[in-house]
């Protein structure tokens, strides 16, 4: 009978688990979708590609010049709707620190929460996973490290970063993001030859030959560190306002501070988001175009998130039928046991025949065994799952920066108490009509 | 109380079982001797309404027990006749409060604690109404027995073989209370039985 119940709570415990994973994953997945049609970076794996610049989870694919995306950059372009450039690389304390334009945020619809956007070097507007695990205020400062992982010796010493803003909880990827201008990651890689904001250029000074030093020796851990080919092409940043052809529409109320970043052909970015204008054959090439006449790559994240699906889906259909087997067994379990306990019971059953229980009443008696074992399988099975899920999003959030509950219950979980019912009634319907037909003579007979 | 006419029971073509016609007046206590295989549990089994007749009446009080059916015989059967078996079996997951409890209920009625309580008390095992029935002793399982076919106020108590497998004193005991209980309530009691020990202890006998 324990057995039973064991096998029924974890055929129904994987089964839900599945549901809940799956159903995260998708909304994830959909919510990080964002409208975005296009993006373009580096050559490499195409997922490689959509899953870094998207949904932060991977690691980038490299950078490409800016000059070879600068008519996507254009505003005029009337195919294009909105672009927005990425680059990515740096991290503090294992959240990615993304720089963008402010456009981003219209992308993902994202609003300020308190504080306001950046609008100069050096200014983070934290995401609200991001804000509220590293424990960030408006005017906190913090320093970058190099690559995606959390490591003491590559840290971008000198360069403090400060907290201007929080956003508010969108449950995209963007929630876990540290934003900042394009700029001032190249500022941060470029050891501060660019001009910096005067809130930090003091501090600047003090530690710059130290940190002189140690970006050196980091650059040799690390070959294929970008920064070194931009240095030499430093200049001040022009920190008015300045008529440009490439100005963005979307950065009218930040160009007191930060020009576009197309004033800069020879930087680099790690990818660019594109959203188009509607599809038209021209919007339809452009993937192929790219991919096959320059040394970059486009990615449709419709395609490649398909494919990231059917490739998850092999697994999460061998776990759902290993999860329906092990229902499956867990019914016959129970029948096998309701079956061999009525050898035991017949006396009880004739007795209680005989005290006045009709046929129907133990009928029903088992089956209501049977639904009462399915639906304590049930319960139980929800306990560990949902149980399970909340231990597990601990680790999850530390693998994917993404959050997972267990506390959301899913319809799928009705129809899975309906199944279990189902089962539960099918196990127990045979036994119940060998106890509806015991033959209250002979048993009390032979006593 | 309880008549039968030209009862006859089969349980294959070959063989059929006639009994002899037998009138039980309310409150008379009988005794129905038999050796082994003369179809005396047959017999009970028939007036307890646990089979069914193939031919011949049966009438208990003025109800015809061979013309209910199923589920109605088996209400009839929870309110009108209490059994006592050879071996006294029980629920074995319910303590004997609650064995007897389930007597009411399936009976159609409303359990009563004091009731319960009082017959226990009556036949001295008061202090058993929590426990299992399996830490009980063989006599005073025999008596939680007893009080089960009475709990209900049945007119009728049919006795299968009660004393057999006790010893001589406890045999002696159980005979008596049920004498005794079927009196106190003016139950009609037949005891079907092939032990000697019980022959001289009833004036109205029946042999098969």
């Amino acid at each position: 009978m324990l057995l039973s119940l064991v096998l029924f709570a974890l055929g129904v415990g994987l089964i839900s688990f599945l549901f809940l994973v799956n159903r995260q994953i998708n909304e994830k997945f959909e919510k990080n979708l964002a409208g975005i049609d296009l993006v373009i970076g580096a050559k490499g794996s195409p997922l490689q590609l959509i899953l870094s610049s998207m949904y932060h989870i991977d690691a980038p694919t490299g950078n490409i010049p800016i000059k070879d995306v600068m008519p996507y950059l254009n505003p005029k372009n009337p195919f294009i709707k909105m672009a927005v450039p990425l680059s990515l690389g740096d991290s503090y304390r294992g959240y990615r620190i993304v720089g963008t334009s402010a456009n981003l945020l219209e992308l993902y619809q994202a609003k300020v929460n308190k504080g306001r956007s950046f609008t100069r070097l050096m200014e983070v507007l934290a995401g609200a996973g991001a804000a509220q695990e590293l424990g960030l205020k408006i005017g906190s400062t913090f320093q970058s490290s190099h690559g995606l992982i959390e490591d003491e010796n590559l840290v971008h010493g000198g360069h403090d970063f400060k907290v201007v803003g929080i956003l508010k909880p969108t449950g995209a990827a963007i929630d876990q993001l540290l934003l900042t201008a394009a700029q001032s990651i190249w500022e941060v890689h470029e050891h501060g030859g660019m001009g910096v904001a005067p809130a930090i250029e003091e501090e600047e000074e003090d530690h710059h030959e130290a940190e002189h030093q140690k970006e050196d020796s980091t650059e040799l851990a690390d070959p294929d560190h970008d920064h070194a080919e931009t240095t030499q092409q430093v200049g001040p940043v022009a920190l008015t306002n300045q008529e440009n052809d490439y100005a963005s529409e979307d950065h009218s109320h930040d160009d007191d501070h930060l020009e576009s970043i197309t004033t800069y052909p020879d930087k680099e970015i790690t990818s660019l988001l594109l959203q188009f204008n509607g599809r038209s054959i021209t919007t339809l090439n452009l993937q192929r175009m790219i991919n096959q006449n320059t040394s970059m790559q486009a990615a449709t994240p419709a395609i490649e998130i398909t494919r990231l699906y059917s490739l998850m889906g092999v697994g999460q259909d061998a776990l759902r039928w290993l999860a329906f087997i092990i229902m499956g067994v867990s019914g016959l379990s129970i029948f096998i046991s309701l079956f061999s306990s009525l050898r035991d019971r017949r006396y009880e059953l004739a007795l209680m025949r005989t005290m006045g229980a009709s046929p129907g009443k133990l009928f029903s008696m088992i089956v209501l065994e049977g639904l009462l074992l399915s639906v304590l399988g049930y319960l139980l099975g929800l306990l560990i799952s949902h149980g399970g899920m909340e231990l597990l999003a601990g680790e999850m959030k530390a693998a994917y920066r993404y959050t997972f509950t267990g506390r959301i219950f899913l319809v799928e979980e009705l129809y899975l108490l309906i199944g279990a019912l189902a089962v539960g009634f099918i196990a127990a319907v045979i036994p119940a009509i060998q106890a509806r037909n015991t033959d209250i003579s002979r048993t009390l007979a032979e006593g | 109380m309880l008549q039968t006419k030209q009862l006859q029971f089969s349980y294959n073509r070959n063989q059929v079982m006639n009994f002899p016609d037998i009138s039980l007046q309310k409150a008379e206590h009988w005794l129905l001797l038999g050796q082994s295989g003369s179809g005396k549990t047959t017999l009970l089994h028939l007036l307890g309404g646990l089979l069914s007749p193939t031919n011949g009446s049966i009438v208990i009080g003025d109800t015809e027990v061979g013309q209910l059916r199923s589920a109605a015989l088996d209400r009839f059967r929870g309110k009108n006749i209490g059994i006592v078996f050879q071996k006294s079996h029980f629920v074995r997951a319910l303590t004997i409060g609650e064995n007897l409890a389930l007597a009411q209920q399936l009976a159609g009625l409303k359990p009563n604690r004091e009731r319960i309580l009082e017959l226990l008390e009556r036949l001295n095992i008061a202090d058993k109404y929590r426990l299992k029935p399996d830490r009980l002793s063989t006599g005073e399982q025999q008596r939680a027995a007893i009080a089960r076919a009475l709990v209900n106020h049945a007119p009728i108590i049919l006795a299968d073989e009660p004393t057999s497998a006790l010893d001589d004193h406890n045999a002696q005991e159980v005979i008596n209370l049920l004498e005794e209980q079927a009196r106190a309530q003016g139950s009609t009691l037949l005891v079907v039985t092939h032990d000697k020990r019980l022959k001289d202890r009833f004036p109205n006998q029946i042999e098969l």
